[in-house]
Protein backbone atom coordinates (compact mmCIF):
# COMPACT_ATOMS: atom_id res chain seq x y z
CA UNK A 1 0.00 0.00 0.00
CA UNK A 2 1.64 3.19 -1.10
CA UNK A 3 -1.28 5.59 -0.85
CA UNK A 4 -1.03 8.07 1.99
CA UNK A 5 -3.71 7.80 4.60
CA UNK A 6 -5.71 10.94 5.21
CA UNK A 7 -7.36 11.75 8.49
CA UNK A 8 -10.77 11.12 6.90
CA UNK A 9 -9.73 7.63 5.85
CA UNK A 10 -8.41 6.84 9.33
CA UNK A 11 -11.64 8.09 10.87
CA UNK A 12 -13.55 5.83 8.49
CA UNK A 13 -11.50 2.84 9.61
CA UNK A 14 -12.15 3.84 13.20
CA UNK A 15 -15.88 4.00 12.59
CA UNK A 16 -15.87 0.51 11.11
CA UNK A 17 -13.52 -1.09 13.63
CA UNK A 18 -13.95 0.70 16.96
CA UNK A 19 -16.90 -1.31 18.35
CA UNK A 20 -15.29 -4.66 17.53
CA UNK A 21 -11.98 -3.46 18.93
CA UNK A 22 -13.61 -2.28 22.15
CA UNK A 23 -15.61 -5.49 22.42
CA UNK A 24 -12.44 -7.59 22.23
CA UNK A 25 -10.62 -5.37 24.69
CA UNK A 26 -13.47 -5.37 27.20
CA UNK A 27 -13.40 -9.18 27.15
CA UNK A 28 -9.65 -9.12 27.79
CA UNK A 29 -9.34 -6.49 30.48
CA UNK A 30 -12.87 -6.62 31.95
CA UNK A 31 -13.01 -2.87 32.39
CA UNK A 32 -14.78 -0.48 30.01
CA UNK A 33 -12.68 2.54 30.98
CA UNK A 34 -9.39 0.75 30.53
CA UNK A 35 -10.56 -0.82 27.25
CA UNK A 36 -11.44 2.62 25.90
CA UNK A 37 -8.08 4.03 26.96
CA UNK A 38 -6.29 1.20 25.16
CA UNK A 39 -8.41 1.65 22.04
CA UNK A 40 -7.70 5.39 22.07
CA UNK A 41 -3.98 4.70 22.35
CA UNK A 42 -4.20 2.41 19.34
CA UNK A 43 -6.03 5.13 17.41
CA UNK A 44 -3.35 7.65 18.33
CA UNK A 45 -0.68 5.25 17.11
CA UNK A 46 -2.57 4.84 13.83
CA UNK A 47 -2.91 8.60 13.36
CA UNK A 48 0.83 8.85 13.85
CA UNK A 49 1.92 5.93 11.66
CA UNK A 50 -0.60 5.52 8.86
CA UNK A 51 -0.11 8.90 7.16
CA UNK A 52 3.40 7.66 6.35
CA UNK A 53 2.90 3.95 5.84
CA UNK A 54 -0.58 4.02 4.35
CA UNK A 55 -3.49 2.10 5.87
CA UNK A 56 -2.49 -1.52 6.49
CA UNK A 57 -4.34 -4.25 4.62
CA UNK A 58 -6.05 -5.44 7.78
CA UNK A 59 -6.48 -2.23 9.77
CA UNK A 60 -8.73 -3.88 12.35
CA UNK A 61 -6.11 -6.50 13.15
CA UNK A 62 -3.42 -3.80 13.33
CA UNK A 63 -5.43 -1.75 15.83
CA UNK A 64 -6.21 -4.83 17.91
CA UNK A 65 -2.58 -5.98 17.96
CA UNK A 66 -1.41 -2.50 18.99
CA UNK A 67 -4.00 -2.20 21.76
CA UNK A 68 -3.30 -5.76 22.91
CA UNK A 69 0.41 -5.05 23.21
CA UNK A 70 -0.30 -2.01 25.36
CA UNK A 71 -2.62 -4.12 27.48
CA UNK A 72 0.02 -6.83 27.95
CA UNK A 73 2.65 -4.19 28.79
CA UNK A 74 0.35 -2.77 31.44
CA UNK A 75 -0.50 -6.20 32.77
CA UNK A 76 3.14 -7.25 32.99
CA UNK A 77 3.96 -4.09 34.89
CA UNK A 78 1.04 -4.75 37.21
CA UNK A 79 1.97 -8.43 37.57
CA UNK A 80 5.54 -7.54 38.47
CA UNK A 81 4.16 -5.36 41.20
CA UNK A 82 1.71 -8.05 42.28
CA UNK A 83 4.36 -10.75 42.09
CA UNK A 84 6.70 -8.94 44.40
CA UNK A 85 3.79 -8.85 46.85
CA UNK A 86 2.78 -12.42 46.03
CA UNK A 87 6.34 -13.64 46.28
CA UNK A 88 6.37 -12.60 49.89
CA UNK A 89 3.01 -14.26 50.45
CA UNK A 90 3.84 -17.51 48.57
CA UNK A 91 7.17 -17.82 50.31
CA UNK A 92 5.15 -18.08 53.45
CA UNK A 93 2.52 -20.47 51.98
CA UNK A 94 4.95 -22.46 49.83
CA UNK A 95 2.79 -22.04 46.68
CA UNK A 96 3.75 -20.56 43.31
CA UNK A 97 2.11 -17.33 42.22
CA UNK A 98 -0.82 -17.88 39.80
CA UNK A 99 -0.64 -16.16 36.40
CA UNK A 100 -3.93 -15.38 34.69
CA UNK A 101 -3.84 -16.79 31.17
CA UNK A 102 -4.70 -13.70 29.22
CA UNK A 103 -3.64 -14.77 25.73
CA UNK A 104 -6.20 -17.55 25.54
CA UNK A 105 -8.98 -15.06 26.12
CA UNK A 106 -8.18 -13.24 22.89
CA UNK A 107 -9.66 -15.20 20.00
CA UNK A 108 -13.26 -15.89 20.90
CA UNK A 109 -16.34 -15.08 18.89
CA UNK A 110 -16.48 -11.47 17.67
CA UNK A 111 -20.28 -11.46 17.74
CA UNK A 112 -20.26 -12.25 21.43
CA UNK A 113 -17.81 -9.40 22.00
CA UNK A 114 -20.13 -6.88 20.38
CA UNK A 115 -23.16 -8.20 22.19
CA UNK A 116 -21.30 -8.07 25.51
CA UNK A 117 -20.32 -4.47 24.79
CA UNK A 118 -23.92 -3.45 24.05
CA UNK A 119 -25.25 -5.22 27.14
CA UNK A 120 -22.67 -3.52 29.34
CA UNK A 121 -23.37 -0.09 27.83
CA UNK A 122 -27.10 -0.59 28.52
CA UNK A 123 -26.64 -2.20 31.91
CA UNK A 124 -29.53 -1.64 34.36
CA UNK A 125 -27.19 -0.18 37.03
CA UNK A 126 -26.78 2.87 34.77
CA UNK A 127 -29.24 5.73 34.44
CA UNK A 128 -31.07 5.93 31.12
CA UNK A 129 -29.12 9.07 30.17
CA UNK A 130 -25.84 7.30 30.88
CA UNK A 131 -26.91 4.27 28.83
CA UNK A 132 -27.76 6.45 25.84
CA UNK A 133 -24.44 8.32 25.94
CA UNK A 134 -22.36 5.21 26.51
CA UNK A 135 -24.12 3.22 23.76
CA UNK A 136 -23.59 5.96 21.19
CA UNK A 137 -19.98 6.23 22.26
CA UNK A 138 -19.07 2.54 22.46
CA UNK A 139 -21.28 0.96 19.82
CA UNK A 140 -22.04 3.91 17.56
CA UNK A 141 -18.41 5.06 17.53
CA UNK A 142 -19.51 8.68 18.07
CA UNK A 143 -17.22 11.22 19.69
CA UNK A 144 -18.33 13.05 22.82
CA UNK A 145 -18.69 16.16 20.68
CA UNK A 146 -21.00 14.40 18.22
CA UNK A 147 -23.19 13.06 21.00
CA UNK A 148 -23.38 16.51 22.58
CA UNK A 149 -24.41 18.00 19.24
CA UNK A 150 -27.08 15.35 18.77
CA UNK A 151 -28.66 16.07 22.12
CA UNK A 152 -28.01 19.83 22.07
CA UNK A 153 -26.12 19.59 25.35
CA UNK A 154 -22.75 21.06 26.30
CA UNK A 155 -19.87 18.70 25.58
CA UNK A 156 -18.65 18.57 29.22
CA UNK A 157 -22.10 17.32 30.30
CA UNK A 158 -21.82 14.31 27.98
CA UNK A 159 -18.17 13.73 28.87
CA UNK A 160 -19.08 13.70 32.54
CA UNK A 161 -21.96 11.27 31.96
CA UNK A 162 -19.61 8.88 30.22
CA UNK A 163 -16.90 9.13 32.87
CA UNK A 164 -19.44 8.58 35.63
CA UNK A 165 -21.02 5.65 33.78
CA UNK A 166 -17.67 3.91 33.41
CA UNK A 167 -16.96 4.46 37.11
CA UNK A 168 -20.39 3.08 38.07
CA UNK A 169 -19.78 -0.03 35.98
CA UNK A 170 -16.40 -0.58 37.62
CA UNK A 171 -17.72 0.01 41.14
CA UNK A 172 -20.74 -2.23 40.66
CA UNK A 173 -18.34 -4.96 39.41
CA UNK A 174 -20.75 -5.64 36.56
CA UNK A 175 -20.14 -9.16 35.21
CA UNK A 176 -19.15 -9.33 31.54
CA UNK A 177 -20.79 -12.66 30.70
CA UNK A 178 -23.35 -12.81 27.90
CA UNK A 179 -26.53 -14.28 29.38
CA UNK A 180 -28.59 -16.83 27.43
CA UNK A 181 -32.26 -17.61 26.95
CA UNK A 182 -34.75 -15.61 28.98
CA UNK A 183 -32.03 -13.74 30.84
CA UNK A 184 -30.73 -12.45 27.53
CA UNK A 185 -34.22 -11.36 26.45
CA UNK A 186 -34.63 -9.48 29.72
CA UNK A 187 -31.30 -7.68 29.32
CA UNK A 188 -32.06 -6.89 25.67
CA UNK A 189 -35.18 -5.00 26.74
CA UNK A 190 -32.94 -2.25 28.09
CA UNK A 191 -30.91 -2.18 24.87
CA UNK A 192 -34.05 -1.87 22.75
CA UNK A 193 -35.28 0.96 24.93
CA UNK A 194 -32.00 2.85 24.51
CA UNK A 195 -32.00 2.45 20.71
CA UNK A 196 -35.65 3.53 20.58
CA UNK A 197 -34.90 6.60 22.73
CA UNK A 198 -32.02 7.62 20.47
CA UNK A 199 -34.18 7.25 17.38
CA UNK A 200 -37.02 9.22 18.93
CA UNK A 201 -34.72 12.01 19.99
CA UNK A 202 -33.84 12.35 16.32
CA UNK A 203 -37.34 11.72 14.98
CA UNK A 204 -39.34 14.00 17.26
CA UNK A 205 -36.65 16.24 18.68
CA UNK A 206 -37.90 17.20 22.12
CA UNK A 207 -35.84 20.34 22.22
CA UNK A 208 -34.43 22.86 19.79
CA UNK A 209 -35.73 24.41 16.59
CA UNK A 210 -35.25 21.59 14.12
CA UNK A 211 -37.95 18.98 14.03
CA UNK A 212 -35.75 16.09 12.93
CA UNK A 213 -32.09 15.37 13.61
CA UNK A 214 -31.31 12.84 10.92
CA UNK A 215 -27.95 11.73 12.30
CA UNK A 216 -29.49 10.35 15.47
CA UNK A 217 -32.12 8.46 13.48
CA UNK A 218 -29.41 6.99 11.25
CA UNK A 219 -27.26 6.00 14.24
CA UNK A 220 -30.18 4.33 16.01
CA UNK A 221 -31.22 2.43 12.89
CA UNK A 222 -27.69 1.24 12.29
CA UNK A 223 -27.38 -0.03 15.85
CA UNK A 224 -30.75 -1.74 15.56
CA UNK A 225 -29.69 -3.48 12.35
CA UNK A 226 -26.42 -4.58 13.96
CA UNK A 227 -28.29 -5.97 16.96
CA UNK A 228 -30.75 -7.84 14.72
CA UNK A 229 -27.84 -9.76 13.20
CA UNK A 230 -26.24 -10.43 16.59
CA UNK A 231 -29.38 -11.99 18.07
CA UNK A 232 -31.42 -13.10 15.04
CA UNK A 233 -33.70 -15.27 17.18
CA UNK A 234 -35.10 -12.40 19.26
CA UNK A 235 -38.53 -11.41 17.91
CA UNK A 236 -38.69 -8.00 19.57
CA UNK A 237 -35.35 -6.89 18.11
CA UNK A 238 -36.80 -7.38 14.62
CA UNK A 239 -39.98 -5.68 15.84
CA UNK A 240 -38.01 -2.60 16.87
CA UNK A 241 -36.01 -2.55 13.62
CA UNK A 242 -39.26 -2.83 11.65
CA UNK A 243 -40.74 0.08 13.59
CA UNK A 244 -37.68 2.28 13.05
CA UNK A 245 -37.34 1.43 9.34
CA UNK A 246 -40.98 2.33 8.69
CA UNK A 247 -40.84 5.52 10.74
CA UNK A 248 -37.60 6.53 9.02
CA UNK A 249 -39.26 5.96 5.65
CA UNK A 250 -41.46 9.00 6.38
CA UNK A 251 -38.72 11.41 7.45
CA UNK A 252 -38.65 13.18 4.08
CA UNK A 253 -42.40 13.71 4.06
CA UNK A 254 -42.66 14.81 7.66
CA UNK A 255 -41.31 18.35 7.43
CA UNK A 256 -42.86 21.11 5.33
CA UNK A 257 -41.20 23.95 3.40
CA UNK A 258 -40.96 26.18 6.47
CA UNK A 259 -39.59 23.37 8.64
CA UNK A 260 -42.99 22.71 10.22
CA UNK A 261 -44.33 19.25 11.05
CA UNK A 262 -46.70 17.59 8.60
CA UNK A 263 -49.14 15.11 10.11
CA UNK A 264 -49.22 11.55 8.84
CA UNK A 265 -52.58 11.99 7.08
CA UNK A 266 -51.42 15.13 5.28
CA UNK A 267 -48.10 13.71 4.13
CA UNK A 268 -47.33 13.26 0.45
CA UNK A 269 -47.05 9.48 0.41
CA UNK A 270 -45.10 9.49 -2.83
CA UNK A 271 -42.22 10.90 -0.79
CA UNK A 272 -42.14 7.96 1.60
CA UNK A 273 -38.95 6.00 1.14
CA UNK A 274 -40.13 2.71 -0.36
CA UNK A 275 -36.75 1.05 0.18
CA UNK A 276 -37.09 1.56 3.92
CA UNK A 277 -40.78 0.60 3.87
CA UNK A 278 -39.85 -2.69 2.24
CA UNK A 279 -37.08 -3.30 4.77
CA UNK A 280 -39.51 -2.52 7.58
CA UNK A 281 -42.12 -4.95 6.30
CA UNK A 282 -39.45 -7.65 5.94
CA UNK A 283 -38.23 -7.11 9.50
CA UNK A 284 -41.84 -7.27 10.73
CA UNK A 285 -42.33 -10.57 8.91
CA UNK A 286 -39.18 -11.92 10.59
CA UNK A 287 -40.52 -10.87 13.98
CA UNK A 288 -43.95 -12.39 13.32
CA UNK A 289 -42.36 -15.65 12.24
CA UNK A 290 -40.50 -15.89 15.56
CA UNK A 291 -43.16 -15.14 18.14
CA UNK A 292 -46.91 -14.94 18.68
CA UNK A 293 -48.46 -13.02 20.30
CA UNK A 294 -46.51 -10.00 19.16
CA UNK A 295 -44.49 -7.96 21.67
CA UNK A 296 -44.89 -4.20 22.12
CA UNK A 297 -42.34 -3.17 19.46
CA UNK A 298 -43.68 -5.62 16.90
CA UNK A 299 -47.23 -4.38 17.60
CA UNK A 300 -46.17 -0.78 17.06
CA UNK A 301 -44.40 -1.87 13.87
CA UNK A 302 -47.57 -3.66 12.73
CA UNK A 303 -49.52 -0.43 13.28
CA UNK A 304 -46.90 1.55 11.35
CA UNK A 305 -47.11 -1.10 8.62
CA UNK A 306 -50.87 -0.53 8.26
CA UNK A 307 -50.12 3.08 7.37
CA UNK A 308 -47.21 2.12 5.12
CA UNK A 309 -49.38 -0.29 3.14
CA UNK A 310 -52.18 2.24 2.56
CA UNK A 311 -51.62 4.09 -0.71
CA UNK A 312 -53.85 6.94 0.45
CA UNK A 313 -54.83 8.06 3.95
CA UNK A 314 -58.44 7.03 3.16
CA UNK A 315 -57.39 3.45 2.44
CA UNK A 316 -55.96 2.96 5.94
CA UNK A 317 -57.30 -0.14 7.70
CA UNK A 318 -58.36 1.65 10.91
CA UNK A 319 -60.27 -1.29 12.35
CA UNK A 320 -57.12 -3.39 12.26
CA UNK A 321 -55.16 -0.54 13.83
CA UNK A 322 -57.71 -0.31 16.68
CA UNK A 323 -57.35 -4.07 17.25
CA UNK A 324 -53.54 -3.76 17.36
CA UNK A 325 -53.83 -0.89 19.84
CA UNK A 326 -56.15 -3.03 21.98
CA UNK A 327 -53.37 -5.60 22.24
CA UNK A 328 -50.79 -2.91 22.91
CA UNK A 329 -52.86 -1.31 25.69
CA UNK A 330 -53.20 -4.73 27.27
CA UNK A 331 -49.42 -5.26 27.35
CA UNK A 332 -48.25 -1.78 28.25
CA UNK A 333 -51.18 -0.27 30.18
CA UNK A 334 -49.72 3.03 29.01
CA UNK A 335 -52.00 6.11 28.95
CA UNK A 336 -50.03 7.42 25.95
CA UNK A 337 -50.93 4.26 24.06
CA UNK A 338 -54.57 4.67 25.12
CA UNK A 339 -54.48 8.18 23.71
CA UNK A 340 -53.19 6.83 20.40
CA UNK A 341 -55.87 4.19 20.46
CA UNK A 342 -58.47 6.95 20.86
CA UNK A 343 -57.18 8.56 17.66
CA UNK A 344 -57.55 5.26 15.83
CA UNK A 345 -61.07 4.82 17.25
CA UNK A 346 -62.02 8.24 15.95
CA UNK A 347 -60.89 7.22 12.46
CA UNK A 348 -62.61 3.83 12.60
CA UNK A 349 -65.79 4.66 14.50
CA UNK A 350 -66.09 8.46 14.59
CA UNK A 351 -64.94 11.39 16.79
CA UNK A 352 -67.78 11.19 19.34
CA UNK A 353 -66.78 7.72 20.53
CA UNK A 354 -63.12 8.75 20.64
CA UNK A 355 -63.84 11.91 22.62
CA UNK A 356 -65.33 9.78 25.40
CA UNK A 357 -62.07 7.81 25.61
CA UNK A 358 -60.01 11.00 25.68
CA UNK A 359 -62.20 12.57 28.39
CA UNK A 360 -61.58 9.46 30.49
CA UNK A 361 -57.85 10.15 30.26
CA UNK A 362 -58.07 13.78 31.36
CA UNK A 363 -57.33 13.01 35.02
CA UNK A 364 -54.37 10.80 34.17
CA UNK A 365 -51.42 12.30 36.10
CA UNK A 366 -48.78 11.06 33.63
CA UNK A 367 -50.48 13.01 30.83
CA UNK A 368 -50.86 16.30 32.69
CA UNK A 369 -47.92 17.98 30.96
CA UNK A 370 -48.30 16.06 27.70
CA UNK A 371 -49.19 18.42 24.84
CA UNK A 372 -50.70 15.67 22.71
CA UNK A 373 -53.63 15.13 25.11
CA UNK A 374 -55.13 18.61 24.55
CA UNK A 375 -53.98 18.42 20.94
CA UNK A 376 -55.97 15.22 20.29
CA UNK A 377 -58.93 16.51 22.24
CA UNK A 378 -58.84 19.74 20.21
CA UNK A 379 -58.75 17.78 17.00
CA UNK A 380 -61.82 15.75 17.99
CA UNK A 381 -63.71 18.84 19.14
CA UNK A 382 -62.91 20.50 15.82
CA UNK A 383 -64.31 17.50 13.95
CA UNK A 384 -67.45 17.70 16.09
CA UNK A 385 -67.72 21.37 15.09
CA UNK A 386 -67.21 22.62 18.66
CA UNK A 387 -64.73 25.23 17.38
CA UNK A 388 -64.62 27.52 20.42
CA UNK A 389 -63.54 24.67 22.74
CA UNK A 390 -61.22 23.26 20.05
CA UNK A 391 -59.38 26.59 19.70
CA UNK A 392 -58.84 26.81 23.46
CA UNK A 393 -57.48 23.27 23.57
CA UNK A 394 -55.09 23.89 20.66
CA UNK A 395 -53.76 26.91 22.55
CA UNK A 396 -53.31 24.84 25.67
CA UNK A 397 -51.48 22.19 23.66
CA UNK A 398 -49.21 24.87 22.15
CA UNK A 399 -48.31 26.16 25.61
CA UNK A 400 -47.21 22.64 26.61
CA UNK A 401 -45.30 21.77 23.41
CA UNK A 402 -41.53 22.06 23.79
CA UNK A 403 -40.55 21.95 20.15
CA UNK A 404 -40.78 25.34 18.42
CA UNK A 405 -42.02 23.88 15.13
CA UNK A 406 -44.73 21.86 16.78
CA UNK A 407 -45.87 24.89 18.76
CA UNK A 408 -46.25 26.83 15.51
CA UNK A 409 -48.42 24.12 14.00
CA UNK A 410 -50.70 24.03 17.05
CA UNK A 411 -51.05 27.82 17.13
CA UNK A 412 -51.96 27.91 13.46
CA UNK A 413 -54.67 25.34 14.10
CA UNK A 414 -55.95 27.42 17.01
CA UNK A 415 -56.17 30.37 14.64
CA UNK A 416 -58.03 28.24 12.11
CA UNK A 417 -60.63 27.59 14.82
CA UNK A 418 -61.20 31.33 15.06
CA UNK A 419 -58.91 32.12 17.98
CA UNK A 420 -56.89 35.33 17.78
CA UNK A 421 -53.54 34.16 19.01
CA UNK A 422 -50.54 36.30 19.80
CA UNK A 423 -47.76 34.95 17.57
CA UNK A 424 -44.97 36.31 19.77
CA UNK A 425 -42.94 34.25 22.25
CA UNK A 426 -44.93 32.65 25.03
CA UNK A 427 -44.02 32.45 28.65
CA UNK B 1 -25.57 9.56 3.99
CA UNK B 2 -26.72 7.09 1.41
CA UNK B 3 -24.46 6.00 -1.42
CA UNK B 4 -24.82 3.84 -4.49
CA UNK B 5 -21.81 1.62 -5.01
CA UNK B 6 -21.60 0.71 -8.66
CA UNK B 7 -19.67 -2.28 -9.97
CA UNK B 8 -18.59 -1.48 -13.53
CA UNK B 9 -18.85 -4.04 -16.29
CA UNK B 10 -15.96 -5.84 -17.97
CA UNK B 11 -15.54 -7.96 -21.08
CA UNK B 12 -16.32 -11.10 -19.10
CA UNK B 13 -19.35 -9.69 -17.29
CA UNK B 14 -20.69 -8.39 -20.61
CA UNK B 15 -20.14 -11.86 -22.09
CA UNK B 16 -22.40 -13.24 -19.34
CA UNK B 17 -19.60 -15.26 -17.77
CA UNK B 18 -20.75 -16.36 -14.32
CA UNK B 19 -18.47 -15.67 -11.32
CA UNK B 20 -16.47 -18.58 -9.92
CA UNK B 21 -17.66 -20.49 -6.88
CA UNK B 22 -14.82 -18.95 -4.88
CA UNK B 23 -15.84 -15.42 -5.84
CA UNK B 24 -19.47 -16.15 -5.00
CA UNK B 25 -18.38 -17.41 -1.59
CA UNK B 26 -16.13 -14.40 -0.95
CA UNK B 27 -18.84 -11.98 -2.07
CA UNK B 28 -21.35 -13.75 0.15
CA UNK B 29 -19.04 -13.28 3.10
CA UNK B 30 -18.48 -9.62 2.24
CA UNK B 31 -22.22 -9.03 1.97
CA UNK B 32 -22.69 -10.68 5.33
CA UNK B 33 -20.13 -8.26 6.82
CA UNK B 34 -22.04 -5.32 5.33
CA UNK B 35 -25.30 -6.56 6.81
CA UNK B 36 -23.70 -7.17 10.21
CA UNK B 37 -22.28 -3.65 10.17
CA UNK B 38 -25.81 -2.33 9.61
CA UNK B 39 -24.92 -0.38 6.45
CA UNK B 40 -26.31 -2.51 3.62
CA UNK B 41 -29.75 -1.43 2.42
CA UNK B 42 -29.92 -3.22 -0.92
CA UNK B 43 -27.82 -4.69 -3.67
CA UNK B 44 -28.00 -6.88 -6.75
CA UNK B 45 -26.20 -8.00 -9.86
CA UNK B 46 -27.35 -7.10 -13.35
CA UNK B 47 -27.49 -9.19 -16.51
CA UNK B 48 -25.22 -8.10 -19.39
CA UNK B 49 -26.30 -5.18 -21.53
CA UNK B 50 -27.20 -7.60 -24.34
CA UNK B 51 -30.36 -8.29 -22.32
CA UNK B 52 -31.00 -4.57 -21.83
CA UNK B 53 -32.65 -1.82 -23.80
CA UNK B 54 -32.26 1.93 -23.97
CA UNK B 55 -34.72 4.64 -24.76
CA UNK B 56 -33.08 7.65 -26.36
CA UNK B 57 -34.65 11.10 -25.96
CA UNK B 58 -33.71 13.48 -28.72
CA UNK B 59 -35.53 16.66 -29.81
CA UNK B 60 -38.87 15.36 -28.60
CA UNK B 61 -38.44 11.93 -30.19
CA UNK B 62 -38.12 8.67 -28.28
CA UNK B 63 -36.17 5.85 -29.90
CA UNK B 64 -35.80 2.36 -28.45
CA UNK B 65 -32.33 0.85 -28.82
CA UNK B 66 -31.57 -2.82 -28.16
CA UNK B 67 -28.43 -3.95 -26.29
CA UNK B 68 -25.61 -4.87 -26.20
CA UNK B 69 -24.03 -1.45 -25.73
CA UNK B 70 -20.45 -0.46 -26.34
CA UNK B 71 -18.20 1.44 -23.88
CA UNK B 72 -18.06 -1.65 -21.68
CA UNK B 73 -16.21 0.15 -18.86
CA UNK B 74 -19.02 2.66 -18.47
CA UNK B 75 -21.73 0.00 -18.14
CA UNK B 76 -23.06 -1.21 -14.81
CA UNK B 77 -22.74 -4.85 -13.77
CA UNK B 78 -24.12 -4.57 -10.25
CA UNK B 79 -24.81 -2.19 -7.40
CA UNK B 80 -25.25 -1.80 -3.65
CA UNK B 81 -27.05 0.86 -1.67
CA UNK B 82 -25.31 1.63 1.61
CA UNK B 83 -26.10 3.90 4.54
CA UNK B 84 -22.77 5.28 5.77
CA UNK B 85 -21.51 8.18 7.85
CA UNK B 86 -19.18 9.58 5.21
CA UNK B 87 -17.92 8.82 1.72
CA UNK B 88 -14.60 7.88 3.34
CA UNK B 89 -16.39 5.09 5.18
CA UNK B 90 -17.80 3.83 1.87
CA UNK B 91 -14.31 3.94 0.33
CA UNK B 92 -12.94 1.93 3.24
CA UNK B 93 -15.64 -0.71 2.75
CA UNK B 94 -14.98 -0.91 -0.99
CA UNK B 95 -11.27 -1.44 -0.26
CA UNK B 96 -12.34 -4.55 1.65
CA UNK B 97 -14.48 -5.87 -1.21
CA UNK B 98 -13.16 -8.97 -2.97
CA UNK B 99 -11.94 -8.26 -6.51
CA UNK B 100 -15.29 -8.43 -8.37
CA UNK B 101 -13.72 -9.25 -11.75
CA UNK B 102 -10.66 -11.44 -11.12
CA UNK B 103 -8.23 -11.55 -14.03
CA UNK B 104 -9.52 -8.32 -15.52
CA UNK B 105 -9.08 -4.68 -14.66
CA UNK B 106 -12.30 -3.32 -13.20
CA UNK B 107 -13.65 -0.42 -11.18
CA UNK B 108 -16.16 0.20 -8.42
CA UNK B 109 -17.64 3.68 -8.29
CA UNK B 110 -19.20 5.36 -5.24
CA UNK B 111 -21.88 8.00 -5.75
CA UNK B 112 -23.72 9.79 -2.95
CA UNK B 113 -27.49 10.21 -3.19
CA UNK B 114 -29.04 13.65 -3.11
CA UNK B 115 -30.58 14.16 0.31
CA UNK B 116 -33.39 16.48 1.40
CA UNK B 117 -30.91 19.01 2.78
CA UNK B 118 -29.13 19.29 -0.58
CA UNK B 119 -32.21 20.80 -2.17
CA UNK B 120 -33.20 23.40 0.34
CA UNK B 121 -36.74 24.71 0.70
CA UNK B 122 -37.16 25.56 -3.00
CA UNK B 123 -37.53 21.89 -3.79
CA UNK B 124 -40.54 21.03 -1.67
CA UNK B 125 -43.43 19.75 -3.79
CA UNK B 126 -45.50 22.87 -3.09
CA UNK B 127 -42.83 25.22 -4.33
CA UNK B 128 -41.94 22.99 -7.22
CA UNK B 129 -45.59 23.07 -8.30
CA UNK B 130 -45.51 26.85 -8.12
CA UNK B 131 -42.36 26.97 -10.16
CA UNK B 132 -43.93 24.78 -12.83
CA UNK B 133 -46.99 26.98 -12.86
CA UNK B 134 -44.79 30.00 -13.37
CA UNK B 135 -42.88 28.32 -16.17
CA UNK B 136 -46.12 27.34 -17.93
CA UNK B 137 -47.31 30.89 -17.57
CA UNK B 138 -44.12 32.29 -19.09
CA UNK B 139 -44.26 29.82 -21.95
CA UNK B 140 -47.85 30.77 -22.67
CA UNK B 141 -46.82 34.43 -22.67
CA UNK B 142 -43.95 33.77 -25.05
CA UNK B 143 -46.26 31.90 -27.41
CA UNK B 144 -48.86 34.64 -27.45
CA UNK B 145 -46.15 37.20 -28.24
CA UNK B 146 -44.94 35.17 -31.21
CA UNK B 147 -48.35 34.77 -32.76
Amino acid sequence: MSELATRGAIEAVWRIESARLLGGLVRMVRDVGLAEDLAQEALMAALERWPETGIPDKPGAWLMATAKNRALDQLRRKQMLDRSHLAIASDAAGEPAVRPDLESAIDEDVGDDLLRLILVACHPVLSTEARVALTLRLLGGLTTEEIARGFLLPEPTIAQRIVRAKRTLAEAKVPFEVPRGEDLTARLASVLEVIYLIFNEGYAATRGDDLIRHDLCDDALRMGRILAELVPGEAEVHGLVALLEIQASRLRARVGPGGEAIRLFDQDRSRWDQLLVRRGLEALARSEALARPLGPYALQAAIAACHARARTAEETDWKRIVALYDALVEITGSPVVELNRAVAVSMAFGPAQALELVEALSDEPTLREYHLLPSVRADLLEKLDRLEEAGLEFERAASLAQNARERELLLSRARACGRTVDAGPRA
Amino acid sequence: MRVMVIVKATKNSEAGKMPSEKLLGDMGKFNEELVKAGIMLAGDGLKPSSKGKRVRFSSGKRTVIDGPFTETKELVAGYWIWQVKSIDEAVEWVRRCPDPMPGEESEIEIRPFYEAEDFGPEFTPELRAKEEELRAHLEAQAKSKKS
